[in-house]
Parts: structure tokens; sequence; C-alpha cells
């Protein structure tokens, strides 16, 4: 039976961590762990001695293990190289994932590839998640803002709410512009007329 | 005319001036392109998001690519290194203790003795340096080697440690390193935060130190050569505009906002004007030429540049020198330098290797066409480097 396989996440945000863990989990019997603090990362990697360690490409902290990476001592060399190992597909997936893995050299790429595979459906869902919630966050606040515009006409004009967002509708399409614009000028204008 | 978009990644330092420049002042739009600038995080993300092609084109240290030519990064597609965007830009600080010592030791952290600053920094540290440096492959960490290597630090009392330039101060003030070596505004930032000193500006080591440069794939290079000249005339240009000392002020500003580099523009404007504060307690120093982009031929990526720093890497890693120097020479594109620059009126000179560390103070020489004027170049202890050059 093969080893098991000794896996470091580099990941100061928990919830995030914690996906890529299960990820993994199914994909093999590993020892995993995530590093969530970063002050002595080098100290504590090299401790370790793991056979992969997983980190967000765009982490700055990843300066620290190209350097780690590099060190020629065999105790100094927990990680070799990169994401080259398996083939030039698998590299630009991780890279557009955003997932960078140090690899302990030697390592063959069909134990490498299940690895990296899992982590990279794990980040493409993070980047999904972060774009859904950036849009349902950017919604929400469209509707907060067209709810006040609402509020100023019906108060402005003494029209009831279907009215006035009739108005602000009609608005929109003759400017050729969304409603939630409409209603944020408005809004602003309203704002400034009103300042004492 | 519809523009051409290209996507640019840099880091945020006070030298990636030419890119913000060059888009918010429309030398871009001039050239037909719209610069998608990408704010990244990491050099090691810039290098691989230039591998796989997610970015066209990337404001990188200028060992970076040598280090990529010797095979001491991943397996990507080769780069290209242009142009230089860049010459100095760096300081070097010490925490609190450290300056301490040195005052009482009678040293006037005065910029202008780099041996004096060295040899106090001996006197000053009994034992192991730990110095901060952005990346391995870096212009800091040439400099660093290079002058505390010639001031009496052994090669096991000296520790370059990689830290990402915005942690530089909280490295420092949790006593992670002891010094840093780093581009502004970052030092700037660590003197602001009260935990460091600037005891030297990178130009008091080496008179111009090449810092960042441009860096492309070679397939985009040759497969865009339009695009790849409309860039590098828009970087020249606005270097070019950058180095009116008039402009620095408005740099600062615009470099400084939110999108960019999101600090108070008063920090980067210390570097981009050459008037540093030494010490928290506010004592001003003036560093005339701190940063350059474009005067003295300045963006000219000399071979003998790539000879040089690509020797020094291949000692540190017990590579074969003479290799190296030639593998990282031919990633140093002078050729297309010539090719693409010559249309807006660059000054060319007649070689592209030189005796490096020459220059004593900045000198005419003839060029291409007509003469030009070289930016002085020297090493605060001498030092000269001659390239073997292999017929």
């Amino acid at each position: 039976m093969e080893k098991r396989l000794s896996i470091i996440i580099v990941e100061p945000d928990k919830e995030r961590a914690l996906p890529i863990v299960d990820g993994l989990r199914e994909v093999g019997d590993h020892d995993i762990r995530i590093i969530s603090e970063e002050t002595g990362l080098a100290r504590q990697i090299a401790e370790h001695r793991p056979d992969v360690v997983l980190i967000d490409l765009a982490n700055p902290s990843r300066d620290i293990l190209e350097e780690l990476a590099l060190a020629s001592g065999p105790t100094e060399r927990p990680v070799a190289m990169f994401v080259d190992r398996s083939d030039e597909q698998l590299t630009r997936a991780a890279i557009e994932a955003g997932v960078s893995a140090y690899v302990v050299d030697g390592l063959r790429p069909d134990r490498i590839k299940p690895i990296l595979d899992a982590a990279i459906a794990r980040f493409h869902m993070f980047q999904r998640m972060r774009t859904e919630l950036a849009a349902t966050r950017a919604a929400l606040e469209e509707r907060k803002i067209i709810d006040r515009a609402k509020a100023v006409l019906m108060k402005a004009r003494g029209i009831d709410e279907e009215a006035a967002y009739a108005l602000l509708r009609k608005t929109a399409m003759d400017q050729g512009k969304r409603v939630a614009e409409i209603a944020q000028q408005l809004v602003m204008a309203a704002g400034l007329l009103t300042c004492r | 005319m519809p523009l051409t978009r290209l996507r640019l990644g840099y880091l945020p330092l006070i030298d990636a001036a030419p890119l913000v420049i060059g888009h918010e002042m429309g030398f871009a739009a001039e050239e037909g392109l719209e610069l998608d600038l990408m704010r990244l995080t990491a050099w090691a993300q810039s290098r691989d998001m230039l591998g796989a092609g997610l970015i066209d084109a990337a404001h990188m240290l200028v060992p970076m690519p040598i280090g990529q030519a010797l095979r001491l990064g991943p397996d990507l597609p080769p780069f290209d290194l242009v142009m230089f965007l860049s010459h100095g830009g760096q300081a070097f600080a010490v925490n609190s203790t450290i300056e301490t010592r040195l005052r009482a030791l009678g040293h006037g952290f005065d910029f202008a003795d780099a041996r004096a600053a060295g040899e106090a920094l001996r006197r000053a540290v009994p034992g192991v340096l730990r110095v901060g440096v952005p990346f391995t492959f870096s212009t800091q960490f040439e400099l660093v080697s290079h002058w505390l290597g010639a001031c009496g630090f052994l090669h096991d009392e000296l520790e370059l440690v990689t830290v990402p330039p915005p942690k530089m101060a909280d490295a420092v003030a949790a006593g992670e390193v002891d010094a840093i070596c780093v581009g502004e505004p970052w030092a700037s930032f660590a003197v602001e935060r009260g935990v460091a000193a600037l005891l030297l500006p990178g130009i008091a080591i080496w008179a111009a130190p090449p810092e960042k440069a441009l860096v492309l794939r070679r397939d985009f290079t040759e497969a865009r050569p339009d695009e790849t000249g409309a860039l590098m005339r828009t970087l020249w240009r606005a270097g070019r505009w950058l180095d009116d000392p008039a402009h620095r002020g408005t740099a600062a500003e615009i470099l400084s906002r939110a999108e960019y580099l999101d600090l108070p523009s008063e920090l980067a404007e210390r570097g981009l004007a050459g008037k540093l504060m030494v010490a928290s307690g506010g004592e001003m120093r003036g560093a005339p030429g701190f940063i350059a982009f474009n005067a003295g031929a300045a963006s000219f990526p000399w071979k003998s540049i790539a000879a040089l720093i690509g020797g020094n890497i291949a000692r540190r890693r017990g590579l074969d020198p003479a290799w190296a120097m030639q593998a990282a020479m031919a990633h140093f594109r002078t050729d297309l330098y010539r090719q693409h620059l010559r249309p807006a009126g660059a000054a060319l000179p007649g070689a592209s290797l030189r005796l490096e560390g020459m220059l004593t103070e900045d000198r005419t020489v003839p060029a291409e066409k007509g003469q030009m004027i070289l930016r002085a170049d020297r090493f605060f202890d001498g030092f000269t480097f001659e390239p073997e050059i292999q017929a």
C-alpha cells in the first residue's frame, strides 16, 4: 500500500479551507493540515515536511514558498516545485482556478493529479460563490435605492407606489438607462435639495 | 478605430507608475491601446499568470525573467524582457534597535556613503543580520548581498528572507527581520509606522540599479509585434513624462488612488520626489535621482546586466555561471528595443553589451544617430563587470 500523503493548505480563512479539506478527503486517505497563521510560514512548513502544499495563487505568502522551494539543503527542502509536474493543461487549469501547488520532488504525477483536480474544483466553487454573493449584494442595494426613490416620488408628487414605480421605469426607458441608475440619480438629487 | 485591449499585471509600488501614467495620461490610447491594469499581490502570481496567458504583459523585477531563463521557476513558456521600466526606487531600512546603536556609533544616516553605512552596520550588529527582500530573484537581493558582502558580512552572517512588500513593516515590527530592502513606498510605510529608519537609498550602493522591467511571453512578442511595439512606446513615453520633475507630484496623486496604491499620496511622493523621511521623528533627506524611468537611456535592457545578474544567481545556486550568462542574455531583447523604440525617437546605443559600473557620472557617448547621454552606473566600491562574450 502506498504511503499516505501529507498535504498542507495555507489559507487564512477557515470557511474556505474546510471545504478544500473535504474535497481532498473524497479523493483519498491523506494527512491534511491547515495553516491559517502565516507568520513564520517557512518554519511551520519546514517542521511538517509536507509532500504537497496548496495555496491561493494570489496569496502574498506565495513568494515566501518560492524561496522555500528553491532552498538547497536536504532538511530545508520540504517541497520542490509548483504545478508543472503532470501536464500543461493541468497547470493552466490550476492557474486559472487560482490554485498553486508546491509538490515534493519525485512525487508521481498520478498521485498529484487527483489532489490538484479536487483542489481546482473547490477553488472554482469559491469563485462562483464569490461572484454570486457580489451579485446578490448588488441586487439588494439596488432594491433599497429603488424603494427610496419611490418614496421620494410618492411624497413629492402625491402618487401611490405603483405610479411611482411606473414613472421610474418610463424615465429609465426614455433615457436608455437602468431603473436603478435613475433611482440613484433621483435619490442623490433629492438629498441635495433637502440639504440645509 | 477601436482600441486593442491588453491586460497588464503590476504590483502596488511607485515604480508601477509608467503603467498607470501610460493608461491615465492617454499615452496608451495614442498608440491604439486600452490597458486593463490588474493589481496583483505576489510576484509568483504575476509570473504564473503571464505564463498561463491570463495577462499579456507584466511589470516584473528585472531578475525574475533571468530566474526563469535559468530554469529556477516553474515550467512555463519562455519570457522576454523587452525594456527596463525603472532604475532605483529601493531603500534599505533598519529596525529601531539597530538605529539607536548606529546613532550611538556616530552614524548620521546621511545617505552619502554606502561604505561607511555598511561598516557601521557591521559594528552595530554583532552576529547574523536578517534582511527582508521582496523576492528571491530581485534587485534588492543583488544590492544587499553585494553591499553587505563588501562591508564585512560573511556569507552565513547575512540571511535574506522573502517578505511581501506590504508586509515589510509588520515583519520588522514582529522581529522576524532586522532590516528591509524594498521598493517605495513600502520602506517609507515602515518609517511612518515608527518601526524602521532609512539607512540608504539603493542608488547609494549602485548608481543605476535596474529595478523593474516589462516582460512578455516570447510567443506574444513574435506573434503580435505591433501590439508589443505599441505597448513599449506607451511605457517609454510615460517614463519620459515621469522624468520631468514637475510631473512627479501629479504622478504621486494619480498613483495613490484607491484602485492603484490606495495609500496617502504624501507617502508615494517621498520616493518620486526624492525627498525621504529618514525616521519617524521627521528628519528629511534629499536623494536626488532616487528613481529614474527614462532619462539617460534608463530603459535600455543591456545584455551585460543579464549576464551580471545571471552569473550571480548561478554562483549562489551551484550552476555554471558561463552557461547562465548566455542563457540570461538571450531573454534581454535589445533587438526588440531597437526595432520598436527607434520609431519613437529613443536614443540607441551602438552596442548592446557594456562594461557595467564604469560611469562615475553621466556621460555623453556616440549613439546610433548622433549622441546620447548614459546615466552614471558606478557601484559604491568601484566594482566593475565585463561580460565574457562568446562569438
